[in-house]
């Protein structure tokens, strides 16, 4: 059984490394595709209880619009793009034209879908790269609704374990003063992918159970 | 006063009129709400997946359609339910995303809802609504009251069951 109870301090800096790196990579494409600075936050590494995962991104009910998809091969997971509602209507502006009306139709959701895949796909390259591990995502999905039901999807398999999930959250805004936009990107790893993880960046057992 | 009684996704509690009962952001999970109204208790179990067999360790009784339904009938039932008089309403079981070509447990959803059938025809509490499926995420309140129970989603407006 995999317990995560037991990471160590090494190993919760290992898992902000990617974060850090894949989210930086990301970062670097979404600023190409805006013409604008992006910054990160450093990546935020926690175990969460399901019902915290949805608290990180403003509660259960709120509305969010997420890029969603799957990963497979050595390391299989679950990857959000995760938008609240007016940044992601900001983002299409900033895509298409400042006037741009009608916002989130179903054009503008599939924008939203191709930058999401754009910018986990350079997440999860970049994560493939540093680790030698063979990292498959999934085509994208896209939907607008209430975070709990969409953050659910992620849970699946990890429930399955526990009632907790590890979730390494990179957040990113860009520097346009006020109201950027900002978003998040969730990574959540299988149970059986940390122990892949850490080998292929020669953290040992041993260093686990100290 | 009346208290509303928050459930988390895998768990499940029970509430005494004039009290609600609510769960929140049900996606593929299904909300299993089962009420008496001659002695005005009622239950709600927010299930995430069907069966206890696919359990790797995990010993959360909540979190399955085949060990969540008879525990909530079993509480609702030591607070003083009539077991006799349960009727029960599910929601939620949606297929929010299809990741075609992976794997077949996107298909969660109705596999829930399905669990969650047969767990109540096995107990003879009869389903006197639902409202299920579909590829949106829903929040439910159960009024101890009237058994009615209030489905709210983010873009298709209030039903109320």
């Amino acid at each position: 059984m995999s317990t995560w109870d037991q990471l160590n301090n090494m190993q919760v800096d290992v898992l902000k490394e990617i974060g850090n790196i894949g989210a930086g990579h990301a970062a670097t494409s979404l600023a190409h595709l805006l013409q604008k600075p992006i910054q990160m936050k450093v990546p935020d590494v926690r175990l969460v209880s399901f019902d915290e995962i949805a608290e990180r991104v403003g509660g259960a009910e709120h509305v969010i619009v997420a890029t969603v998809l799957t990963i497979q091969g050595d390391v299989t997971g679950y990857m959000f793009f995760i938008l609240h509602q007016e940044k992601a209507e900001k983002l299409i502006r900033n895509l298409f034209s400042p006037e741009a009306s009608d916002l989130l139709n179903d054009l503008h959701l599939s924008a939203i879908q191709e930058v999401g895949n754009i910018l986990c796909g350079s997440y999860l390259s970049a994560l493939a790269d540093l680790t030698g591990l063979n990292i498959q995502p999934s085509v994208p999905e896209v939907a607008i609704d209430m975070a709990a039901a969409i953050l659910s999807y992620g849970l699946l398999e990890v429930g399955k374990v526990g009632n907790d999930a590890l979730v390494i959250d990179a957040c990113f805004y860009d520097q346009s003063g006020q109201d950027p936009i900002e978003g998040h990107f969730f990574l959540l790893p299988d149970p059986d992918s940390f122990s892949r993880l850490f080998q292929a960046l020669g953290v040992t057992e041993h260093d686990k159970r100290d | 006063m009346t208290n509303v009684i928050k459930v988390s996704m895998a768990d499940l509690k029970v509430a005494c009129a004039p009290d609600r009962i609510m769960t929140v952001g049900l996606g593929s999970c299904v909300g299993v709400a089962i009420y008496d109204l001659s002695k005005q208790i009622a239950g709600l179990a927010h299930v995430m997946l069907p069966s206890k067999d696919l359990s790797r360790g995990d010993t959360n009784m909540a979190k399955y359609a085949d060990t969540a339904i008879p525990l909530l009938i079993e509480k609702m039932v030591s607070c003083g339910g009539n077991r006799r008089k349960f009727q029960a309403k599910l929601a939620g079981g949606a297929q929010m995303f299809s990741f075609q070509g992976s794997n077949p447990v996107m298909k969660i959803g109705e596999r829930n809802v399905e669990a969650c059938k047969l767990q109540l025809k096995r107990f003879n509490i009869p389903i006197v609504a639902e409202d299920t499926g579909g590829n949106y995420g829903r929040t439910i309140e159960l009024d101890t009251l009237t058994g009615v129970l209030m489905v709210r989603t983010a873009s298709k407006g209030i039903k109320k069951l």
